[in-house]
């Protein structure tokens, strides 16, 4: 069992190449900074509730006494206006920033890219039209304006604000897929295949697809960092998360009055946001080195 | 007499992912004052990277590891800016084997050509009007015949034929008076019937301006017909020198003969034979002698030692040979 | 084709998204629950006095005849009635739009500055320290939201080390200037009070800096990559075989094919600096339209939301026809080449 296992990673990895990627990935320290950041991150958001020191912090509790207390060994990034670790807000703040960005791009990629490449696919016909014209009209709006006009006409909540990153998402996805199909679908081994017979189906998902996928992983990765901005800046307007949920752009947004005297309210979580984009932003960068193609 | 130009014992290796490719392997090269020269071999020997470096304008991870290049007795290699800047507008031109990207995208030819007369003087010398940098501009695209130049001045270079944009470069090079002429494969991205048009342009300006010539080729016909003297080039080094008409009949390193072999005959007499092997590796490349692994007359010191380019007789004619060396 | 038929097609593709827009919007806004004539009569309005209302406003309708009206409102500069601040939301728009239009024009002009600027520099000293700066500057760029930079700021510049003012348009007890424009900085030189221009300046760069420096970063990296690419052209190396001086291999030959794919980046960041400028504005009390749209969106003011979300989309169109053009203009392939290229 064990052995079928390794000859199965083995046939993946030559079929994808992907000793080759590494050693493109691992050429750069940025990556590899990249990827422990984001790793860390995601394993930090799934162990949130074991790994802070305080997680009934997390949700509704108050404590005065212990209010706007600066960073020391009992609350290491100090507590908030209500009392509340800040540490600990700011670990389960990366659960629901990851959680969002999973959710907005599981709902989005799947569509954005089947879309894309049925439009690629289908290209010159009508079918290509009609989705990159709807396509296009999403991509012209300005995504924060949408998203901000969608969150406040419906009532303000992460929910609502996950749905509006996502309906504006999509048809990027869908534009690159498309330009990434066009190109491919004109490729001597595509017609083979279409030649010996291949279904669409076929054609679509096992020739055009595979060759897309540097392009959209990369930007899967980078996205998780838009997704995450632009939520945390839903939130800090105050029409994201609502508190007290630990959002780290609520949680911003709730520490600003007290920015002068009580520092570490506001700037614990916006460093927590800038890390995580940093790093998806790191490990967006390597993945779109692994799919170069080296000429000469 | 004093050559015009001489290359001696030229290394040059380039820093890339996987390593350093050692690609020039100690260059040997005289060109003399109205001399043409060819330089024949395959894809990759290291002829396009000899002759940049003479311009200094090779690629940003290269590095000089040794050698010496004297161009009217002055080391190129320790040229200020001043002296380097003198020489590449007064004395030496370029011409780059594929003319659409050796031509910028962006601007029109016009500009292209306006740029290149206008700082072909001295520096800061008589400052051009844009009325004589245009007739000057037409004036070059005339003398390589290109037609309605007025209308070529004002396109951009994707907007022409591949023959007008080598025709362009060959204008940009010869618009000013030069010393030498630098050739690299004008003619390989070429359409075949376009090729010996340009040929027979450059022939004609050539003579008519008296310059000397280096003409970079892969392939033997455009070479023999054209120089007085053939170098050989294989893995980054000069194997063999002859005046043209020595090296094609009495070929002396056993890389130039499979190479001359290599050439189908007219006759169609049977197919032409291949010399075995691969091209070396330029981050491991084999001891000694480069070429002794797909040599049938190697021997022992070859895997040794790098055979020195020698003259072996009267007729200035050199090989890089153990065979032909005194060991 | 030419440039003229180039900026035709474009400008009709961008009206298309725009009426895709307004029909997204305008049917998000009638799809919500509620009643817009009872919001707007009040909840204690006699029923009615709610059917006349809704007849006024044309809900009986049916739903696509509305939305032709509102288009035709739109034309007619009749951007609806605003339930919150009781007046036509235009009067609102043009109060509060202008304060944010020199904002984000300083920002912009900081970002394109900027960018060249570090990128060319990046790009001329590629791998060696000021080029490692410029980059390691710019992941720090693109990772920290505006909002975030902008709380960084008022810290720093507001309580640390004090040289900015963090908050408002001007120093209280100087005088604003009559409205002409309404935007402070021109009405204050408009009346010629040079010294409150430069204190309006002085309030704005903070906020300015805080909106760009993503987008600046971000494009010097572009303009960066694009000029260590190009640097090994072979056009490029025959420049420099032709002798030309450095300085117009840098600034011309180089820069020019360098920046190209950069600039719709760039026009598309400066188009962003709208959305930033929501973010920012309320972090440095700065009165623009932001601060008017965040009133609209907690009073669910539909109208307010609709005209607003429209006005930002239609300048936000204006600026990537803009950058459209100028891409074309700069790179000729793209305008000149035939299709199918």
């Amino acid at each position: 069992m064990q052995i079928r296992l390794l000859e199965k990673i083995k046939q993946l990895s030559t079929r994808f190449d992907l000793r080759r990627k590494w050693y493109r990935f691992s050429r750069s320290p940025l990556s590899i900074v990249g990827l422990v950041i984001s790793v860390g991150s995601i394993v930090l958001a799934l162990a949130a509730p074991y790994v802070s020191p305080y997680p009934q912090h997390a949700g509704l509790f108050t404590d005065f006494r212990h209010a706007r207390l600066p960073p020391s060994f009992t609350y290491l990034f100090g507590t908030d206006e209500m009392g509340r670790d800040v540490l600990s807000r700011t670990i389960f703040g990366f659960q629901y920033s990851l959680m969002m960005a999973a959710v907005v791009l599981a709902l989005v990629v799947p569509p954005g890219v089947i879309l894309g490449l049925i439009a690629g696919y289908y290209r010159g016909t009508w079918i290509d039209s009609v989705v990159m014209r709807i396509s296009d009209m999403f991509i012209a709006v300005p995504p924060l304006v949408l998203a901000l006009a969608i969150a406040a006409v419906l009532t303000p909540s992460l929910v609502n604000s996950m749905m509006a990153v996502s309906l504006m998402w999509w048809p990027w996805y869908t534009r690159l897929t498309y330009n990434t199909a066009s190109a491919v679908r004109n490729e001597y081994f595509v017609q083979a295949a279409e030649v010996m017979g291949a279904s669409s189906f076929h054609t679509i998902f096992r020739e055009i697809l595979p060759n897309c996928l540097g392009p959209i992983l990369t930007k899967i990765t980078l996205d998780v960092g838009w997704v995450i901005l632009l939520g945390s800046a839903l939130s800090f307007v105050g029409l994201g998360a609502q508190p007290p949920t630990p959002d780290l752009g609520t949680m911003v947004a709730g520490g600003g009055q007290f920015i002068h005297n009580a520092w570490w309210i506001s700037i614990f979580p916006a460093a927590a946001i800038s890390l995580i984009i940093l790093g998806f932003n790191l490990l967006g960068d390597g993945i779109r080195d692994m799919f170069i193609e080296e000429a000469k | 007499m004093e050559p015009l130009l001489e290359v001696k014992d030229l290394r040059i290796g380039f820093k890339t992912y996987m390593g350093k490719l050692k690609v020039l392997n100690g260059v040997n090269l005289t060109v003399h004052q109205g001399e043409k020269v060819g330089i024949i071999g395959e894809s990759g020997c290291g002829k396009t990277t000899t002759m940049r470096a003479i311009l200094r304008i090779l690629a940003t991870n290269a590095v000089i590891d040794g050698g010496d290049i004297q161009f009217r007795g002055n080391d190129v290699l320790k040229m200020d800016k001043k002296e380097l800047t003198e020489m590449r507008r007064k004395s030496i031109t370029m011409i780059f084997q594929d003319p659409t990207a050796a031509l910028n995208p962006v601007f029109k030819v016009g500009d292209l050509l306006a740029d290149v007369i206008k700082f072909s003087g001295s520096h800061d010398s008589g400052k051009h009007s844009k009325k004589e940098l245009r007739e000057k501009s037409i004036e070059a695209l005339k003398e390589v015949a290109l037609p309605d130049p007025e209308r070529v001045l004002d396109s951009y270079p994707f907007q022409l034929s591949g023959g007008m944009r080598q025709r362009i470069c060959i204008a940009m090079s010869l618009s000013t008076a030069k010393d030498l002429l630098i050739a690299d494969e004008p003619t390989t991205n070429l359409d075949v019937t376009i090729q010996d048009q340009v040929l027979r342009l450059m022939k004609n300006l050539v003579e008519k301006k008296n310059l000397s010539v280096i003409l970079i080729s892969h392939a033997l016909g455009t070479v023999s017909g054209t120089v007085d003297t053939v170098y050989v080039m294989y893995a980054g080094n000069m194997i063999e020198a002859a005046e043209t008409k020595e090296l094609f009949s009495n070929p002396l390193h056993p890389y130039t003969k499979g190479l001359l072999k290599s050439v189908p005959k007219l006759t169609g007499a049977g197919f032409s034979e291949g010399i075995r092997g691969r091209i070396a590796d330029y981050i491991n490349p084999p001891q000694g002698c480069r070429f002794h692994p797909r040599c049938d007359s190697a021997f022992e010191i070859c895997r040794k030692e790098n055979p020195q380019f020698l003259e072996v007789d009267a007729n200035n004619h050199k090989v890089a040979c153990w065979l032909y060396s005194k060991r | 084709m030419r440039l003229s038929t180039y900026i035709i097609r474009i400008a009709i593709l961008v009206i298309f998204s725009l009426i895709g827009l307004s029909i997204l919007v305008f049917v998000l806004a009638r799809v919500l629950p509620g009643d817009p004539a009872r919001m707007v009569a009040g909840a204690r309005a006699e029923e009615w006095v709610v059917e006349q209302l809704r007849k006024q406003l044309r809900l009986d309708k049916p739903l696509y005849e509305q939305y032709f009206y509102w288009v035709g409102d739109i034309f007619r500069g009749e951007l609806g009635y605003s339930i919150l601040t009781k007046r036509d939301v235009v009067t609102d728009v043009l109060e509060y739009l202008p304060a944010s239009l020199e904002l984000i024009f300083l920002a912009a002009i900081f970002q394109l500055i900027g960018a060249f600027a570090l990128g060319v520099i990046a790009g001329r000293y590629s791998y060696k320290w000021p080029d490692n700066m410029v980059r390691i500057a710019s992941y720090v760029g693109i990772s920290v939201p505006a909002f975030v930079l902008a709380i960084v700021f008022q810290l720093v510049f507001g309580w640390w080390v004090k040289w900015f003012p963090i908050q408002g348009v001007v120093t209280s007890g100087i005088e604003l200037p009559p409205t002409v424009t309404g935007m402070t900085t021109l009405d204050s030189l408009i009346a010629g009070r040079v010294d409150t221009f430069l204190n309006v300046v002085w309030h704005m760069v903070l906020p300015a800096l805080a909106l760009c420096m993503g987008g600046m970063l971000q494009d010097a990296r572009i303009i960066r990559a694009g000029m260590v690419e190009n640097k090994d052209k072979d056009y490029i190396a025959l420049a420099s075989a032709q002798g030309l001086p450095e300085r117009t291999i840098t600034f011309r030959y180089l820069l020019k094919p360098s920046v190209i794919p950069a600039v719709t980046i760039m026009g598309l960041d400066i188009a962003a600096l709208m959305a930033n400028a929501f973010l920012v504005e309320s972090v440095f009390n700065w009165p623009g339209f932001s601060k008017l749209g965040m009133r609209y969106m907690f009073n669910k003011d539909l109208n307010g939301i609709v005209a607003l979300v429209l006005v930002i989309g239609v300048i936000y169109a204006v600026a990537n026809i803009v950058v459209d053009i100028v891409v074309a203009y700069l790179d000729p392939r793209i305008r000149l080449m035939e299709r199918g290229e």
